[in-house]
């Protein structure tokens, strides 16, 4: 895993200090709340519904023991015990006060962490594949290529009063578990006709108001040439994108209106006359990145051939453990969405017991996934049992992920103050519908994603089936879509008409079910693979039946 | 009236009193030069950095518009304007926070004019206090 050097430790100590000053200011009324909202915000410093919130960047999802422990440390110190992991695999705090925060950023920058960039218009904190370096279908390893873009994107001096928000994501295996398609940029490796690692960079997705898959801008990049052409989108996008509007602002809008053609013959222009003047990045900081992600030292023993499992190991093993890179060993999925809880929180005790558990078992790693769960990437298939163990007396044991029960859900009217309905709730009482997990495993694969805002932080566009929360005349009012797809065939669900009330939601997702289960071919086709093929129409008619039979009557 | 500010603090105005700027429109327009030297030309936001390559050496200074302070377009035309090879003077006019100064320095504006309002605000003690450090990027592009 990376660590910091000098340099980034020196450059996290300066902002610390610089916002512990400003925050004296803020304190002691030199600064005024218009002032000092732009600056606590570039420290991830957001003012949410009832309180301060803090978001701490993750970059690329990846953890250490040393510095999930301090998030646990933080959690009890300075909010109420606990932490929520986000869909851009962060971590937010939702009651620090605001003259904590300075010894907060500091108790991170201890372990090499800090909160920049996890907001305001700039180039925000790079997204990666969670199963990274650990994954049997992976090209390379995206995190040197995501930390070199951290260092690149961080305290860019061009970059910084973007049109709006930019958000990168990179994947380095053909399975898009990084919604790519979905990013600002996306960065998929792929291999070039000699069957050298490059990216196919695409540009413009993006969920939020006006939902785009993002379009391919280059098959083929090398390399080497990485951050040129960043540099050369960036800033087309600077010079070009709307400024006028910011709900038309992102990227997306920029390409949906110049078109693709136009817009990467405009790219590669800047491209061609900056990679002229821009110098190559330094070889040394590249080979120094690509050691710090170096795989492990695996350990060479034995895995016990068909042992003998209790039935609670086994259904973990079958929805929780995926295959890795090594046969030997397996990457194992925590779910923080126990039915009933809220998705994505995640206590001060299991922090440390997920801390103990990667220094223990997984080579010191742990990933936060942009599905809110927590990945234990290196577990040799001996320990499963043990894992398992400890897990289960932590209560993060859940076996559901890809179930109907792992479910994305933003904070929502709960927490947040942009949220128009509640999020959190109707997640919970999907999960109590469907607390029986073998129904869970009999419904397979199904991944529900709720916002509780147009702005759609819970991801709902590409969710198969998406929950959207609206406020209408005051009344919380849900919108469903179907078939959206968040992988490498991402497609933006479909809406299936009229909303729901607060109550009314949750039984309509059951009647989905249903639909699904009546109409499936057979245990193996997925809900997805069933609305693919039948379309609307089954799933319309458990929705809006009886609606339509009363309108005849 | 304007202040300038250069990194050395509050500056007396150096353009000279014979010198001449002109609009970028009156030069992409083919309006003739004037005889004065020095010439500088003032661009609008909206401008594009490539178009003013054929004047290069016969403008002693660029002047970049910084409209509202969120709007960032001037960092990307200023750093655009070096990449392309402009040597000149690159000044920064408007409305620059003292928090943008050290970026808008790195990317090769040498000078900032602000209104004498946002003078008095800002007085030079705040831009002096700026610290200059290096950011990651002239380490990752070591030549630069």
């Amino acid at each position: 895993m990376y660590s910091y050097t000098n340099f980034d430790a020196a450059f996290v100590r300066d902002r610390v200090k610089e916002f512990r000053s400003q925050v004296e200011r803020r304190l002691d009324g030199s600064l005024t709340e218009d002032e000092f909202k732009p600056l606590r915000l570039m420290n991830g410093l957001y003012l949410q519904l009832h309180a301060y919130m803090l978001r701490v960047a993750v970059p690329y999802g990846t953890l250490n023991s040393r510095q999930m422990r301090q998030l646990a440390h933080i959690a009890d110190t300075w909010d109420k015990g606990y932490g929520h992991f986000t869909t851009r695999q962060n971590i937010q705090f939702n009651w620090p006060k605001l003259k904590d925060v300075p010894d907060i950023l500091d108790a991170l920058a201890d372990v090499g962490m800090h909160a920049i960039q996890t907001s305001g218009n700039c180039i925000r904190n790079v997204t990666a594949d969670h199963f990274a370096g650990a994954a049997a279908d992976e090209i390379e390893d995206p995190r040197p290529t995501a930390e070199l873009i951290r260092q690149w994107s961080t305290d860019h001096p061009e970059f910084a009063y973007l049109p709006r928000k930019f958000k990168v994501g990179v994947t380095g295996s053909p399975n898009d578990r990084a919604v790519t398609k979905a990013h600002d940029i996306g960065l998929r490796m792929v291999r070039g006709e000699a069957g050298e690692p490059g990216y196919e960079v695409i540009v413009g997705g993006g969920l939020g108001r006006t939902p785009m898959i993002g379009k391919v801008v280059r098959d083929f990049l090398p390399k080497r040439d990485l951050l040129a052409y960043l540099e050369a989108i960036l800033q087309v996008y600077n010079l070009s994108g709307r400024r006028d509007n910011k709900y038309k602002a992102r990227i997306k809008i920029l390409v949906h209106e110049t078109g693709i053609d136009e817009l990467r013959a405009r790219i590669e222009e800047t491209f061609r006359r900056n990679r002229r003047l821009l110098p190559d990045v330094d070889p040394a900081i590249v080979a120094r990145i690509e050691a710090a992600f170096a795989a492990p030292a695996w350990a060479d023993r034995p895995v016990p051939d068909a042992p003998r499992l209790d039935a609670g190991l086994a259904s973990f093993i079958d929805t929780n453990v995926v295959a890795h890179k090594r046969p030997d060993h397996a990457i194992v999925s925590v779910s923080l969405k126990p039915t009933g809880g809220t998705p994505g929180d995640a206590t001060s005790a299991q922090m440390r017991v997920l801390a103990d558990l990667a220094e223990r078992y997984s080579h010191d790693e742990l990933r936060i996934s942009h599905e809110q769960n927590v990945i234990l990437p290196h577990v040799h298939r001996a320990d499963l049992p043990a894992v398992y163990a400890a897990l289960r007396e932590a209560g993060l044991a859940t076996a559901n992920i890809g179930l109907v029960g792992d479910i994305i859900a933003c904070p929502g009217m709960d927490y947040c103050a942009l949220a128009t309905a509640r999020s959190i709730p109707i997640a919970q009482q999907i999960s109590e519908m469907f607390a029986d997990l073998d129904a869970q495993r009999d419904i397979g694969p199904l991944k529900i994603k709720i916002s509780g805002c147009i702005n759609a932080c819970g991801h709902h566009h590409v969710g198969h089936i998406g929950i959207l929360g609206l406020d209408r005349a005051g009344v919380e009012n849900y919108q469903l879509t179907l078939g959206g797809d968040g992988t490498e065939t991402a497609t933006i669900g479909t809406r299936t008409g009229h909303g729901f009330a607060y109550d009314e939601i949750v039984p309509a997702v059951g009647r989905l079910i249903g639909a699904y289960l009546d109409a499936r071919e057979t245990p193996e086709e997925t809900f997805l693979e069933t609305y693919r093929r039948l379309g609307m129409d089954p799933f319309k008619a458990a929705l809006y039946g009886q609606e339509e039979q009363a309108d005849a009557a | 009236m304007t202040q300038i500010v250069t990194r050395q603090g509050f500056a007396r105005e150096t353009w000279p009193e014979a010198g001449v700027i002109v609009t970028f429109e009156s030069l992409w327009n083919g309006q003739d030069l004037p005889i004065e030297r020095p010439i500088g030309v003032r661009l609008a936001p909206d401008s594009n950095a490539a178009d003013l390559e054929p004047w290069f050496d016969t403008m002693a200074m660029v002047i970049v518009p910084f409209g509202k302070s969120a709007d960032g377009r001037g960092f990307s035309l200023a750093r655009q304007l070096r990449q392309l090879g402009y040597a000149g003077i690159i000044r920064a006019e408007g409305h620059v926070l003292v928090d943008q100064f050290r970026a808008a320095l790195r990317v090769g504006i040498d000078q900032v004019a602000i209104s004498d309002e946002q003078a008095a605000r800002n007085p030079e003690d705040q831009w002096l206090a700026v610290p200059h450090f290096d950011g990651y990027q002239s380490r990752l592009f070591a030549a630069e």
